[in-house]
């Protein structure tokens, strides 16, 4: 299994090397209020983006991407997700005030306590992730919520999929 | 009695005196293990006693006794006979023709100290004999677990096995919408009746389990933002962490002798069993694999554990040595198991069981033959076993809105039953027996 993750994620990485710099770019163009149109992973997001303040927690959570997501039962770093927390590793250098807390969750198609485990699993993947990117693990904590708070309710795959997710937290564990 | 249960209730406890000897019949009995047995029809008349309360604890008896699934208690307007002296013998006749194989009588009287007195008689009534006659006193208050206690003799006479309608069930309520769960532990007598909240709801607090001497809870809360095992004292409330562990605490239980708590630990992608002895306040490590070992619970006898692993891929069921020597494997079917409990008897484990995107509560034999699944459906999970090993309670969640519920379940997978709670609930844990 772990040679298996290992070939993925390195593959991951190389997929994630364009969007990497486009993603920088993106986060320069918005500090600087420039225009904003054309660029990858931005065009729902740029209406409420606009507003955010540069470096503010909203900024964070709208123009780079607060969360993740996990297939089923893994724990391994997607590519669209890898493209995330490469997002966040820029942002997370430029703005070095912030603490943060990785929360990692499961979906409710599992029992409780390996949930918690696995949710802690997920979070500590995220932490070594930005890790390699440059973040010190000294500012990253992490807490596992099991399957007891999703943000998707129904009981389906659609739910099942936007709660299996790691999710960077400025500050502190909250939501 | 040693000590003082945690409700402060002095059950005193003596054989009535048959007001006639005759010799207990075995005519009247019960062998349940034979799966779907015939209910054995028995009048239960209500208590002699100056108000309701004699006709109270006749209901709680007979309610007791029908949701075991064993006894079909008859309606009181078949009853020809009017029990008016339960001292004398009843008119076997007039119960033998509407088919009650047994009769209970009984009276509640107020003592001169204002205590309760409850007696009552089980009556073979083809026979023609008394099985067995008791009697109690205790507090006012006290009068459900009377009856309860009454259940259990009767139960226990007839079946030959242990009762257990004098027990509790400590649970997590859950109310508030799905993505907003409020959770709160919750304490109650195992037919769902006096439901106490035990904390409140700002913390998520999972998985309660009670100590075998009923006075102690171990639970997981999130307070603080740090998720670690606690202990909750039931009769003062007191809670304490249980150790000083460098990450997340879960998955607690008490060792059969109550003086060690078994959990695991989290440590980044990493999930181990330790133990903490709560008198020397030292910690063992029992597992050591980069795998997620989690869900520990012991033999009654305290020698082996059995918990789960995914260290061969999926969640499987593996049982050690109390020391963490002799891992091995006992599940090997299709799907992943989890939830492992060792049942009080010794002979089987309980677990949930995934398969087929079904949640299945089942139970196998402590070397992993004889697996048999009682209930499956969208999810249930977390199966308890009643102090005499033979009914379960889980909780099952139905797909579409709403939140867990209650079950218990005979160990045949006959009699399904709800119990009915005043919120949402999930993670049972049935108690002991004291004695």
């Amino acid at each position: 299994m772990s040679r298996i993750d290992s070939v993925a994620s390195s593959r991951m990485q190389n997929i994630a090397r364009n969007p990497v710099v486009l993603a920088l770019a993106m986060t320069l163009a918005l500090a600087g209020c420039a225009s904003k149109k054309n660029l990858p992973n931005s065009a729902g997001e740029l209406g409420l983006g606009g507003s955010a303040t540069p470096g503010s927690t909203q900024d964070f959570t709208v123009n780079v991407g607060d969360r993740i997501f996990f297939d089923t039962d893994s724990t391994s770093i997607r590519a669209d997700a890898a493209q995330t927390l490469d997002r966040q590793a820029q942002w997370l250098q430029r703005y070095s005030n912030y603490p943060i807390t990785i929360e990692g969750h499961a979906d409710e198609r599992g029992t409780r306590e390996y949930n918690l485990a696995l949710g802690a699993r997920r979070a500590a993947a995220t932490k070594e992730y930005l890790a390699s990117r440059g973040i010190p693990a000294s500012r990253m904590k992490t807490i596992s919520y099991g399957k007891e708070r999703p943000v998707a309710v129904c009981d389906d795959i659609s739910c099942w999929s936007q709660n299996r997710r790691a999710v960077t937290v400025l500050g502190g564990a909250g939501m | 009695m040693r000590k003082c249960s945690f409700i402060r209730l002095l059950v005193v406890l003596t054989g009535l005196v048959a007001a006639f000897a005759t010799p207990a019949s075995a005519v009247v009995e019960i062998n349940i293990n034979k799966g779907n047995v015939e209910p054995l029809p028995i009048a239960i008349t209500d208590f002699i006693s100056g108000d309701d309360l004699g006709a109270q604890i006749s209901a709680v008896v007979a309610a007791d006794l029908h949701r075991s699934g064993l006894f079909a208690p008859i309606s009181r307007s078949a009853f020809i006979e009017k029990i008016s002296n339960p001292d004398q013998a009843p008119r076997f006749e007039d119960w033998k023709v509407i088919n009650a194989q047994a009769l209970v009588t009984g009276r509640v009287s107020k003592e001169g100290d204002g205590r309760l007195r409850a007696e009552f008689r089980l009556w073979d009534t083809f026979g023609g004999s008394q099985m067995t006659g008791q009697q109690f006193y205790t507090q006012p208050e006290n009068w459900r677990r009377v009856a309860h206690i009454i259940a259990d003799a009767i139960y226990e006479k007839i079946t030959g096995e242990k009762g257990y309608f004098d027990t509790r069930v400590v649970f997590v309520s859950e109310s508030g919408p799905k993505n907003d769960r409020k959770r709160q532990l919750a304490i109650m007598d195992q037919d769902g009746y006096n439901v106490r909240m035990l904390t409140n709801s700002k913390d998520i607090v999972l998985t309660p389990r009670f100590s075998p001497s009923r006075q102690e809870i171990t639970y997981m809360s999130f307070e603080g933002q740090q998720p670690r095992v606690y202990l909750l004292q039931l009769e003062t409330g007191q809670r304490e962490v249980v150790g000083n562990f460098p990450g997340m605490t879960f998955a607690p239980r008490f060792s059969p002798d109550g003086q060690r708590v078994i959990m695991s630990l989290q440590q980044e992608g990493n999930a181990n069993i330790y133990t903490m002895d709560l008198r020397s306040r030292t910690t063992t490590r029992l597992t050591s694999t980069p795998a997620i070992d989690t869900s520990p619970s012991y033999s009654p006898d305290g020698n082996q554990i059995v918990f789960e692993s995914d260290r061969g891929g999926r969640q499987q069921l593996y049982i050690m040595n109390a020391d963490g020597s002799g891992q091995r494997r006992i599940s090997f079917g299709d799907g992943s198991y989890s939830t492992p409990v060792w049942s009080p008897r010794g002979d089987l484990i309980a677990f949930t069981k995934q398969s087929g995107g079904k949640f299945s509560i089942g139970v196998m034999k402590t070397d992993g033959s004889g697996e048999r699944i009682l209930t499956t459906g969208f999810h249930n999970e977390g199966p308890t076993w009643a102090p005499n090993g033979r009914v379960l309670m889980f909780f099952r969640q139905n797909a579409g809105a709403g939140g867990p519920q209650l079950y218990s379940i005979d160990l045949t997978g006959y009699n399904e039953q709800l119990v009915k709670t005043p919120t949402y609930a999930s993670d049972p844990a049935w108690s002991p027996l004291l004695e």
